[in-house]
């Protein structure tokens, strides 16, 4: 009798404390989580005050579009028509009646306030299990208001932690060559834009050509290829401050150009008498050290997140594969060993996979590998499309993809497109320009 | 019923080679610009000099000199060897069938095999540079086996 006592009260107690609501990201998520964004309660005269800054009407609903539309983003949730709402925003981040919220299918509910202090952005958000009728987090922080849009974005990196226990990704920008013009003459200029789009800047006037940009997973720097003189060579890019140099003094091509997880180095490609290999530079002492040394091809290096791994693609089996080597060089294992070829190969922020380019029977994919190449899983098909970037918390992969011109060579375009680990929740990034070579930031608010 | 599906299938197999040997005699005679997959014919070829043709093209995924490469690049050669005050710079092209980065490398090389060859011929390694523009720089931006064979090239262009 009492051990069946014992049993029912040891199985209960697990129950109850996963009442709250989990969302599971490791699979494709076809039943997004229904949430309900409310807008941010907001007081006449902070509205005012934002007004007259930001020239927007209502900060506090802007702020919760922002959440909302991530969260759509993401696949993983589905938030609800606001116009189902039944309960007043700021009476909502008080005390919500979760019997309003149920009602409307909502199993998660974000509330929230904005207020204007000391010239100054003020926001306090709540995440709330409506089935269980709890709080699940709370949390204030004040910025300068020209920050608005990352206030959504870090309440959306809060929100998405809380519910699927994984670091966001929203608070994040992407960098990427802007595209104009005939195929035969593009324009390229580097350009940056926060994740969802927004706040698109050029960080070239298009003069020369620029390819690859690739962010430093630690700060705001990114190094680049550009040929700036007609001479292709990498270039460190500091984006706050627009100071660039060129990295090295090699008398021929550089290019591939990534940072090491530290950001201390970079390594790259060195192009001689018809021979690429593998090269650092160390940003701090400008000591250039040869890593690989190889009479074939050797390109697209990128390091393991803890630094003691390299991969990189190589044609010396004939053609373009897969291989890892450690960070000295020493060790070179293929790891590709399907049918077709392989490139541009990408560590995981989580370092447990790599993501490449295939090449096979003339279809482009993307997909990824275990780091001993083992587990391939294609996770898209299509005409042409390469250069996966992870997102910081290595869920999701941005790459870019080209369209098959017609006949008569008309009908090009080159746009950026991301896909989940899942394979699930592909879509176009929407770009100003046409677009290629994103690279991924790490998250600005750590 | 049985047998009519059978006839059916056949039929279909049938028409199935037939359409597929008319593709691949099609693709035979109007592409009669490729010898394997390496272009042969003329557009978009320009002159150095009367005679001497600016680029010379490679297969698919490959760096070696054809026998039609070799005797532009004779030519090429001779002409520099009676203009010695010109110096050139070889450009290194792949087609848009690659990664960008792969591709970069490998226009590098292509143009590397038309210096080296330039030099065997006399021209001093200092009046010749190379200059990889990877897929960057297409001539044709057509999708399709033909026009990716023009773009993989090697460009000879007057630096002076």
């Amino acid at each position: 009798m009492l051990f069946r006592y014992l049993f029912i009260f040891l199985v209960l107690l697990p129950v109850k404390a996963f009442a709250l609501i989990e969302v599971d990201i490791t699979r494709g998520n076809l039943n997004p989580l229904p949430v309900a964004v409310s807008p941010l309660a907001i007081d006449k005269s902070s509205k005012e005050n934002f007004k007259k800054i930001l020239k927007k009407e209502n900060l506090g609903s802007e702020i919760s579009m922002i959440v909302e539309n991530n969260l759509k983003q993401s696949g993983l949730f589905n938030p609800l028509n606001k116009e189902a709402f039944l309960q007043e925003a700021e009476i909502a981040n008080l005390k919500p009646r979760f019997e309003d919220w149920n009602l409307i299918k909502a199993q998660a509910l974000v509330t929230g306030k904005v207020t204007f202090v000391d010239d100054k952005l003020r926001v306090e958000f709540r995440l709330w299990d409506v089935l269980a009728g709890q709080e699940m987090m709370a949390l204030a922080f004040t910025t300068v208001p020209s920050n608005w849009r990352r206030v959504g974005h870090i309440i959306t990196d809060k929100v998405y932690e809380r519910l699927t226990g994984e670091k966001g990704y929203f608070d994040t920008r992407i960098i990427y060559i802007s595209e104009k013009g005939p195929k035969t003459n593009r324009i390229k200029k580097l350009a940056i834009m926060d994740q969802d789009g927004f706040n698109n800047k050029f960080l070239t006037l298009g003069n020369e050509l620029v390819l690859t940009p690739r962010f430093s997973p630690t700060n705001q720097m990114v190094t680049y290829l550009s040929y700036f003189k007609n001479l292709p060579r990498v270039y460190l890019l500091d984006i706050e401050t627009g100071m660039q140099e060129v990295v090295g003094d090699f008398p021929g091509m550089t290019f591939a150009p990534r940072f090491s997880p530290d950001g201390k180095k970079i390594i790259m490609s060195f192009a001689k008498d018809g021979n690429s290999d593998i090269y650092t530079m160390d940003l701090e002492n400008r000591i250039v050290e040869r890593i690989s040394n190889h009479p074939s091809i050797d390109t697209s290096p990128s390091y393991s997140p803890d630094g003691k791994y390299i991969t990189f693609n190589s044609d010396r089996s004939g053609y373009q594969q897969i291989y890892v080597m450690n960070s000295n060089g020493k060790n070179v294992k293929r790891i590709s060993f399907g049918n077709g070829l392989y490139g541009t190969p990408v560590w995981s922020p989580r370092g447990d996979l790599i993501a490449f380019t295939k090449l096979h029977k003339g279809k482009f994919y993307i997909g990824v590998m275990r780091t001993d190449g083992t587990g391939e899983r294609l996770l898209t098909e299509n005409f042409y499309q390469e250069a996966p970037s992870w997102s910081p918390n290595g869920r999701v992969l941005i790459f870019y993809r080209e369209t098959k011109t017609n006949a008569k060579g008309e009908g090009f375009s080159a746009k950026l497109w991301s896909i989940d680990l899942t394979g699930y929740n592909e879509k176009m990034v929407e770009t100003e320009t046409d677009a290629s070579d994103p690279s991924w930031s790490s998250i600005l608010s750590n | 019923m049985k047998l009519s599906k059978t006839l059916k299938n056949g039929f279909l197999i049938l028409v199935a080679s037939i359409v597929l040997t008319a593709c691949a005699t099609q693709k035979k005679t109007t592409t009669g610009q490729l010898q394997g997959d390496v272009y042969t014919g003329s557009d978009s070829v320009e002159y150095l000099a009367s005679g001497v043709p600016d680029r010379v093209f490679f297969a698919t995924n490959e760096t070696v000199l054809t026998t039609a490469s070799r005797e532009t690049l004779r030519k090429q050669a001779t002409w520099l060897r009676k203009n010695s005050d010109i110096n050139v710079v070889l450009e290194g092209h792949a087609d848009e069938r690659g990664t960008r980065e792969y591709n970069l490398a490998l226009g590098e090389r292509r143009a590397n095999s038309a210096k080296d060859y330039l030099m065997t011929y006399g021209i001093s390694s200092n009046r010749i540079s190379v200059l990889s523009y990877g897929k960057e720089k297409p001539v044709d931006s057509g999708s399709n086996p033909l026009a990716w064979s023009k773009n993989r090239r090697s460009v000879t262009v007057k630096a002076n």
